[in-house]
């Protein structure tokens, strides 16, 4: 009934979402903040640690919420493994255009770990699920506490 | 079972055209009426013809269709008034929805009439609309806000809810009459009987319970009965406020503008009657003639048979439902209506609707404007199947079957 969904709950996303590899607090830090979406509940904090040139040198989160949005989280850390803040929102803006549309025309191989979510932009509700994250993420390099998917 | 006997669900499909829509060439099984309900051709077609043969603006116009459609547009009062069976059709006071006539009552009745100091009950298994206006008016007049709790089944608990009166502070209880998550009725008779004996007023929202029970506010002895049109088969963007007349004449306006008033000076002006006191500008006119069209249509079949048909419907979910492995419906309550929410072991709730709606079925997922509740109930989001009169129970079989193959899916 459901093998088309496959494309987005493909192997790697139900992996990822129900076995996350960086689903936890750091233990130092240099910065946090927290995602909320309020129309569904869904709620993730990011904890960063810089290193000395200002790269992100490990990221960690907790997340509440789907399959999609722990994935999503949880291939986030690895994409912007040793990137540094602007070179992170580059990615971001990167991956949402391809979590709306599919399409990433001038995607950085960066992109590469985020790539299973591609099938995201077929199910418009979920697209917030996937960019929520990187919302946090964001707001944590800005040095903003809180930020929304809304 | 006679009314069920005589109520026609097929003729009654038949008459919403959306009912025939294919959702990826799948049936489409719309288990979200609670959010807000489909549309029977007669509320269509009350629209489009005043649209198309009778339409202006109303109680301002010398002109005969003005005049039409003021008569058209206060039938919708009339109808609200016959619903609801209140002494008098101004008691009914037209709002947007729910939410904005909860605002009106905490703006107008809680600073106008409310001293700092007073407390406001609510109960643990409020919509946000029933939560936030009563914090905005305590943070903003000094006011108290006292939640009553629920027991684990997902009822009120009457004996603390009792207890909160203790003190004499409590001016006013606003309660849902039916919780939007858990599909619980609250005792609304022993509610308001318990906030008389002590002195304080009764809100009802009866958003959700006004679809499947009739509700009589003078049985009920209500003070407030508030519900919106768009759950009840009617359009978005109308509402009703029913208040007691004396309780209305004494508060004081909220919203300023033309039709609220009486005369106009700059020094002072005066205001009109109720109910137009509360009703400034130009109203929602079309969204009132919908409005009348489905208390009409909703009338003309009859509460008793509604909620039979319902009450099947909702004993079919529980027995399917609950056959589901790894399935667990939230809130057990004796008294309950048709809003079942649920959880999967194997999936989270967003996760469920996505797969549900591959296959046509629609339900909602998420925290269903009630984040305290789920905080109460220990959940971060549920799934959550709802009922309309068209509902069938071959459609709860199709969510029942579905869900057991969205489980093996996540396995």
């Amino acid at each position: 009934m459901f093998e088309e969904l496959r494309d987005l709950y493909n192997a790697t996303i139900l992996e990822r979402g129900r076995r996350p590899l960086h689903m936890h607090k750091l233990d130092a830090f240099d910065l946090t903040a927290k995602g909320d979406n309020p129309m569904c509940g869904d709620r993730v904090q990011v904890w960063v640690k810089l290193a000395p040139d200002g790269a992100i040198a490990a990221t960690g989160f907790d997340a509440r919420g789907c399959e999609i949005s722990k994935a999503a989280a949880d291939l986030m850390v690895e994409a912007v493994a040793g990137k540094t803040a602007s070179d992170t929102k580059s990615l971001f803006a990167a991956f949402r255009t391809l979590a709306q549309t599919g399409q990433c025309p001038d995607c950085a191989e960066a992109l590469a770990p985020m790539l299973p979510l591609a099938a995201v932009h077929e199910y418009p509700s979920r697209v917030k699920c996937a960019t929520l994250p990187w919302h946090a993420l964001i707001a944590a390099l800005d040095g903003q506490g809180n930020s929304t998917s809304e | 079972m006679n009314d069920a006997a005589a109520f026609d669900l097929a003729a009654i499909r038949a008459q919403f055209p959306i009912l025939s829509q294919k959702i990826r060439g799948k049936d489409l099984v719309f288990l979200d009426s609670a959010a807000s309900a489909q549309k029977p051709r007669a509320v269509i077609d009350a629209m489009v013809g005043a649209m198309e043969t009778q339409y202006a603006n109303i109680h301002r116009g010398l002109h005969w269709m003005s005049e039409r459609t003021t008569e058209a547009y206060e039938g919708a009062r009339d109808a609200a008034a016959r619903l609801l069976n209140a002494a008098d059709r101004s008691e009914i006071v037209f709002v947007r929805n729910s939410t904005e006539a909860i605002n009106l009552v905490a703006h107008s009745y809680g600073r106008g009439i409310m001293k700092p100091g007073q407390a406001v009950v609510i109960s643990a298994m409020e919509h946000h609309s029933n939560i936030v206006p009563w914090q905005m008016l305590r943070d903003a007049h000094g006011t108290e806000l006292r939640v009553a709790p629920i027991t684990d089944a997902g009822e009120l608990d009457m004996a603390a809810y009792e207890a909160l009166f203790a003190d004499g502070k409590v001016g006013l209880v606003a309660i849902t009459h039916m919780s939007n998550v858990l599909g619980s009725y609250t005792p609304a008779e022993r509610i308001v009987q318990i906030a008389h004996a002590h002195g304080a007023k009764v809100l009802l929202d009866g958003s959700q319970a006004i679809v499947h029970r009739r509700i009589d506010v003078r049985a009920l002895d209500a003070d407030f009965y508030v519900f919106t049109g768009h759950k009840l088969y009617g359009p978005t963007g109308i509402g009703v406020l029913y208040g007691k007349r004396a309780l209305l004449d004494a508060m004081p306006p909220w919203m300023g503008g033309g039709d609220m008033i009486s005369s106009v000076s700059y020094e002072k002006s005066t205001w009109a009657q109720v109910p137009h006191k509360f009703e400034a500008g130009t109203p929602a006119i079309l969204e009132g003639i919908g409005l009348k069209a489905a208390i009409d249509w909703v009338e003309a079949i009859g509460y008793p048979a509604i909620a039979a048909h319902e009450a099947a419907l909702t004993d079919h979910a529980l027995a399917r439902l609950s056959a589901v492995e790894g399935l667990t419906v939230i809130g057990r309550a004796q008294d309950r209506g048709g809003v079942v929410s649920f959880t999967l072991d194997r999936a989270h709730a967003h996760d469920i609707a996505t797969l549900l709606d591959r296959n046509g079925v629609a339900v909602r997922a998420g925290h269903h404007c009630a984040e305290p509740l789920m905080r109460r109930l220990g959940l971060e989001s549920t799934a959550r199947a709802s009922f309309g009169i068209y509902t069938t129970p071959a459609e709860i079989d199709v969510l029942a079957d579905t869900l057991i193959k969205v489980r093996e899916f996540f396995k």
